[in-house]
């Protein structure tokens, strides 16, 4: 088995779970209780990862954080290495590609916390962010680890948007999915069937953690 | 300034009349306001505006010398920013904390120390002791309810309002918590603004109502005025009860409690303390009428007196009866022609114990 790209894999997936755990949170947060009408707009864009071929994604994503992009170019001026195929720039992929994965569950559990509750919360003179992480967070905890880790375990399976954005190397972008596919383009079907049990197994792991804890049907395919 | 609160709002809700409240009322220290009105009148959006939960279109909400609301100058305070205790109907305690977590919940300004300190006081009065570590699940509708209270008035709040504080309880637990509710209020000096659709409750609480319908407020006074005198057909439809009057229990025996009113006997329902001061209360279908003093029945009240005043009233007729108080009787038109009744006509009213509802006064 390829340790090195075993390890590659969950150091991506922990750190894009992280992330999203920062970023989805607030945009969940809006997504929920903002009352504009457009709303639906954003909703949507959030969504498209889960339709769009990862090849799709992965072009656009590539093309924006390019050498000739003002994001990319931005990035090498203050860093002084571009993001294409290094593991930022997987990271930065991998976090927009979970994007739903993460949101969806969190904002379906900010859903379900009372609305009364939050106003008692504002009467006894908790401001909204206060509510937020006194009351809001530990209502819907099973929400938000769940969100946590299906993004994890999506990232640990991507494949296509890897490819496209990390490239193939060795130690820094080449992912399990990857290798697995190396293994049987080189023939190397025992190799590929151990990483694709490893795989198997985690994933499995990680759902049955997801049902157990939630007891919902809904868990694993984000609904709205 | 004086120490009022002004209330002018205008809200639209689609498929439904808009809520456009004006009210302007005296606050002295434990005054309770009484929103009264049947269900969808409005009243819950007027106290969630009160709160700044809800907000209308247009208008202005000012308490003592704040302005909360004024949509012509812009300024919207967040309820964060109004100190006031806000009471939800199902109490809205949080699932995540226990009672002592609850009641603290709203106390983060203070130390450590003032925080326990006062966590405990509020346990004390509201009689949480031996609860402070259950979750809310775990307690009883009135533990909870009192829980909800506590919890409101731990950070010490300049108003308190409540959303119908009794309605999620039992019909025995209600009658019990009813009192204790008004010498708590009492006790608290704080004023307060209540919403009901109860008229018992409405007696029992208030020390002044607004009778709201339809999103207006209609009649806005002393309870006992408003109930007997109200100011036109929809708020004595809401009403619906048209003598209430003080009187003081005597004698209890079986359940059956006599007042005194003005020096005339009644005989009511329920268990109440010798002594105590009660509302009596009658409504006016709930009189019979007999020309003189006529067989053995079964009702309780047999009460002598004279037709003082004969109003139309619909299909019915409302007569006024001095018989030691003014008591309003209805009776339908073809009673009157054949019981040939007239101003100054002597009756018998006869009401049975049943319907003289006696509401604690304390």
């Amino acid at each position: 088995m390829n340790w090195t790209a075993i390890w590659v894999t969950c150091k991506l997936a922990s750190l894009t779970s992280m992330a999203l755990l920062v970023i989805g949170l607030p945009i969940a947060y809006w997504l929920t209780f903002s009352k504009w009408r457009w709303k639906f707009l954003v909703e949507s864009i959030v969504a498209l990862p889960l339709v769009l071929p990862p090849t799709v994604l992965g072009f656009y994503i590539l093309v924006a954080i390019g050498p000739h992009s003002p994001l990319g170019r931005f990035y090498s001026d203050i860093v002084g290495q571009t993001l294409p195929f290094s593991f930022q720039g997987l990271l930065v992929a991998s976090i927009l590609y979970s994007l739903p994965f993460a949101v969806q569950p969190f904002a379906t559990a900010f859903e379900q916390v009372d609305r009364k509750l939050i106003e008692a919360s504002w009467t006894l003179g908790l401001s909204k962010t206060k509510t937020f992480f006194k009351l809001i967070v530990p209502l819907s905890a099973a929400g938000l680890i769940t969100g946590a880790v299906l993004s994890f375990a999506h990232t640990l399976g991507e494949f296509g948007v890897v490819l496209m954005v990390g490239g193939n190397i060795e130690g820094v972008t080449r992912t399990v999915s990857i290798d697995i596919y190396d293994d049987v383009q080189a023939l190397n079907y025992s190799g590929a069937a151990n990483t694709a049990l490893f795989l198997l197994i985690v994933s499995y792991a990680v759902l049955l953690f997801i049902y157990a804890m939630n007891r919902k049907v809904w868990a694993v395919w984000p609904q709205k | 300034m004086a120490a009022e609160i002004a209330i002018d709002i205008t809200k639209t809700f689609s498929g439904r009349a808009p809520i456009s409240a004006m009210m302007r009322y005296p606050l002295q220290q434990a005054t309770s306001l009484v929103l009264f009105g049947p269900s969808g009148s409005g009243k819950t959006t007027v106290l969630r505006s009160i709160a700044g939960l809800e907000w209308p279109e247009r208008g202005s909400i000012r308490f003592i010398s704040r302005t909360w609301l004024d949509t012509q100058a812009g300024i919207r305070v967040a309820p964060q920013h109004r100190q006031i205790g806000y009471m939800a109907q199902d109490y809205a305690l949080f699932p995540t904390h226990t009672v002592a977590g609850n009641i603290a919940y709203g106390l983060g300004a203070l130390s450590f120390a003032e925080r326990q300190k006062r966590v405990d006081e509020v346990v004390e009065l509201f009689q949480l002791r031996g609860l402070e570590a259950a979750k809310p699940r775990e307690l009883s509708g009135g533990q909870q309810q009192r829980v909800a209270l506590a919890r409101a008035v731990a950070p010490r709040p300049q108003l308190l309002l409540l959303d119908e504080p009794l309605s999620a309880l039992d019909v025995p637990t209600r009658m019990q918590l009813r009192s204790e509710l008004r010498r708590l209020l009492k006790h608290l000096a704080l004023p307060s603004i209540i919403v009901t659709h109860d008229w018992a409750e409405t007696l029992s609480l208030g020390d002044m109502v607004a009778v709201m319908h339809e999103g207006q407020v209609l009649q806005l006074g002393v309870p006992q005025d408003v109930f007997c005198r109200p100011v036109n057909a929809a708020v004595a439809q809401i009403v619906g009860v048209e003598t209430v009057i003080e009187g003081h229990v005597i004698e209890q025996a079986d359940g059956v409690a006599t007042v005194r009113v003005n020096g005339t006997l009644l005989k009511g329902l329920g268990v109440h303390e010798i002594g105590s001061p009660v509302f009596v209360c009658i409504r006016g279908e709930d009189v019979v009428l007999e020309q003189g003093g006529t067989g053995l029945t079964s009702a309780r009240n047999h009460l002598n007196g004279k037709v003082s005043e004969i109003v139309p009233h619909g299909v019915m007729v409302q007569m006024k009866i001095d018989c030691g108080f003014p008591l309003v009787a209805l009776v339908t038109r073809g009673a009157q022609e054949e019981l040939k009744i007239e101003r100054g006509s002597s009756v018998v009213a006869v009401i049975k114990a049943g319907a003289v509802h006696l509401v604690p006064r304390t």
